[in-house]
């Protein structure tokens, strides 16, 4: 085992190399792009024996990777964003054809406007496509995320692709030390893709993806895919207990942070986790008992985890880095539907959205929000989703919006 | 071509590999081809399926096929060849698997998908030099949803989006000259109603490595509006009036394989079909009968 300083980029690289990836069919996108080019130096250089191949689009990217996956080998393939948007038909046409394999996105906000910066927007719309979604904190998890992914979209019982999320430029160009594991040590922790039945061999012909007539069939596959998820959350915590073993790195469903004696809880995917973290320990120096629970799979949804993390707590503040428009934050409304009905679920559930298009989230926001929610559990009234947004940033828009005007003034005139 | 085995009509194959019983339309032009090809082709194939008529041939749990068989979408088949040849490959090169279990890799696609959307992942596949076959029937229109208008559409044909009196005020685009201008190895037109050709076409384009490319009119009795009976009538009219060319591309040269003289009148070929009744009822369109034997003719007029 060795440490080295690591981008998150690097380390979903890394990941991928050391899960000894056959196959990467790619497409370049900001700020995923350092990922390709990492595992195509390596490629080149003889270091790791896999094809990288450049495909025209995110659209044709996920059809070969998915194709590829079916045909039996081990596949990696990485996107952000508008990629991941323009792949969705096939997100949902490749989970259906239960082929397993590994799309790191790295999460960025979608257009429009047009944005390079980050959010979940674009990985919450892949929510229902089948693919399972682990979400990264640290540029360590990015590295163990990759190679527990493929362990668990092989496995039988699940067989389903898997999106590891990163953020964009908070975690994609952010060094951080990441622990190395030997390749033993992922020899034994990831055995080689056993395709079983899952190829195309002359010997064997095999009929895949096939049309179905009527609601009977085409329910029983779409059903079998849902179990299949179920089941895989039994499936993630074997092989995060059998990492932790070998690692000392478990990676439980769900991260907490001094949650256990707080009243207050903050819960929210990604890479925020670790502002928030900072956050709940200088919250807590002023005397509010506040903590934090964090899903690290997102789908399936780890529900039961969840309501035991939370079960008794006065408030649960959710940060949505993501916005359902007409609706609200996405997490927030998964959480309620998980709460809803359970003895000593907390009263007050409180929706936030911000960090948004990078915006960031600060300190005394995460205090605002602590308050905000512990008056909702004391009063018994939740109020409406807060879109967080500071007097000095709508003070700089109107100066935007206040020059846009002058210059279309200027132009028309 | 003289080095085919198929010289005469007696050599092609006289068994049959496809399944019969498929959903298909009775009169299909699309899939007498594909049956042809599937004969020269045989069973240690994958055909990668891209939405089109063509996909009602495998509905679980039938299929007629002794081989493979993968649906991917509507755009992006040869995305989908290109992960399967590349899976094989790099099986067969780790020694996961013996050669002797590889397949030939084949698109299916309809005009739809090969004039539009799929355009783009087959002009990449050809920019990758992708081993594989490309078959598309090209019935001249939307078929599968009721023939709508396609870039594959012939100027003046009623479709189900062109219901006016003039018909699809649009032009074929002549997809052979767009691939053949990608480069890859080989490109050919043919048509299932000259099995002969056709049966040469893909026996050669089956010994070559590299893209290769087969663009195949389907005469179409539910979207051109004809009696299927008269599908084999109305292929063997698009040859014999010039409308189907037969000709193939390679290393940069077109060789026409079928060329007829004297050519009948282009009229004979459109008065079997119904998309084409406004030119003839209720009155001649002698203006657009001409306009259209002058563009058949102009095609003509250079080739030896």
């Amino acid at each position: 085992m060795t440490r080295r300083l690591l981008t998150g980029n690097a380390a979903a690289a890394l990941g991928a190399r050391l899960a000894s990836v056959d196959y990467v069919p790619g497409f370049p996108i900001t700020p995923q792009t350092e990922i390709l080019e990492t595992l195509g130096r390596w490629i080149e250089a003889g270091e790791l024996d896999a094809r990288l191949v450049m495909l025209e689009s995110e659209h044709s990217m996920v059809t070969a990777a998915g194709a590829a996956a079916a045909t039996g080998v081990r596949v990696f393939t990485a996107t952000s964003s508008q990629g991941l948007l323009y792949a969705m038909e096939m997100l949902y046409t490749v989970a259906g054809w239960r082929a397993p394999f590994v799309l790191v996105n790295v999460s960025r906000g979608v257009a429009a406007p047009i944005t390079l910066e980050p959010d979940h927007q674009d990985v919450m719309a892949a929510r229902d496509s089948g693919f399972l979604q682990i979400h990264c904190a640290t540029c360590q998890e990015v590295l163990d995320a990759v190679l527990l992914a493929y362990r668990w979209a092989e496995e039988g019982r699940v067989r389903l692709p898997v999106i590891v999320n990163l953020d964009g430029f908070t975690l994609s160009f952010t060094r951080e030390p990441v622990e190395i594991p030997d390749p033993d040590v992922v020899a034994r922790f990831l055995p080689p893709f056993d395709p079983e039945n899952v190829r195309f061999r002359a010997s064997h012909p095999v009929s895949r993806a096939v049309a179905v007539l009527g609601g009977g069939p085409y329910s029983y596959f779409r059903y079998e895919m849902h179990r299949a998820a179920e089941e895989a959350l039994d499936v993630w915590e074997e092989a995060s207990s059998a990492w932790g073993k070998l690692t000392g790195r478990e990676m439980g469903l769900v991260a907490c942070h001094r949650s256990e004696d707080a009243e207050i809880v903050f819960v929210l995917l990604g890479s925020f986790a670790t502002k928030a973290r900072d956050a709940v320990d200088h919250l807590r120096e002023s005397g509010l008992r506040v903590g934090l629970v964090r899903p690290r799979v997102f789908r399936p949804f780890p529900a039961e985890a969840l309501r035991s993390a939370l079960r008794g707590k006065r408030g649960v503040a959710v940060i949505d880095q993501n916005l359902s428009m007409g609706k609200g934050g996405v997490l927030h409304a998964e959480l309620a539907s998980a709460l809803y009905g359970d003895r000593g679920a907390p009263p007050a559930l409180v929706s936030f959205v911000g960090g948004l298009g990078g915006r960031d989230i600060r300190l005394e926001e995460f205090r605002e929000m602590a308050l905000v929610t512990l008056r909702a559990a004391e009063e018994g009234v939740t109020p409406p989703p807060r879109l967080l947004y500071g007097a000095a940033e709508l003070h700089e828009m109107r100066r935007l919006q206040a020059l846009a005007h002058a210059e279309r003034e200027e132009t028309t005139r | 071509m003289s080095e085919s085995r198929f010289r005469r009509m007696n050599d092609l194959p006289s068994t049959h590999l496809l399944g019969a019983g498929t959903a298909l339309c009775a009169g299909c032009g699309g899939l007498q081809a594909v049956q042809e090809i599937y004969d020269v082709l045989g069973g240690r194939t994958v055909f990668v399926n891209a939405a089109g008529c063509m996909s009602l041939l495998s509905i679980y749990p039938f299929t007629p096929f002794r081989g493979s068989w993968l649906y991917t979408a509507m755009a992006s088949a040869p995305a989908g060849a290109q992960g399967v040849r590349d899976a094989l490959d790099l099986l067969i090169a780790k020694g996961r698997m013996p050669p002797e279990e590889d397949l030939g890799v084949v698109v299916l696609t309809g005009d739809g998908a090969a004039y539009g959307m799929g355009l783009s992942a087959t002009s990449a596949a050809i920019d990758r030099g992708l081993d594989f076959l490309y078959v598309c029937y090209d019935n001249e229109g939307y078929g599968n949803t009721g023939q709508q208008s396609s870039a594959a559409t012939p100027h003046g044909a009623a479709t189900a989006t062109s219901t006016g009196p003039h018909g699809f005020a649009g032009a074929k685009k002549d997809l052979f000259t767009l691939w053949a201008a990608n480069r890859p190895v080989y490109v050919a037109t043919a048509i299932g109603t000259e099995p002969l050709d056709l049966a040469r076409k893909v026996e050669k384009a089956r010994s070559l490595r590299g893209p290769r490319l087969l663009l195949v009119l389907a005469p179409c009795p539910t979207g051109w509006d004809f009696d299927p009976a008269e599908m084999a009538e109305v292929g063997r009219l698009a040859v014999a009036t010039g409308v189907w060319p037969l000709k193939e591309w390679e290393s940069g040269r077109v060789i026409h394989t079928k060329v007829r003289r004297p050519r009948l009148p282009v009229e004979r070929y459109l008065e079997r079909q119904g998309r084409f009744r406004h030119l003839f009822e209720p009155v001649r369109d002698e203006a657009a009968l001409s306009a259209m034997q002058a563009q058949v003719d102009a095609y003509w007029k250079d080739i030896a």
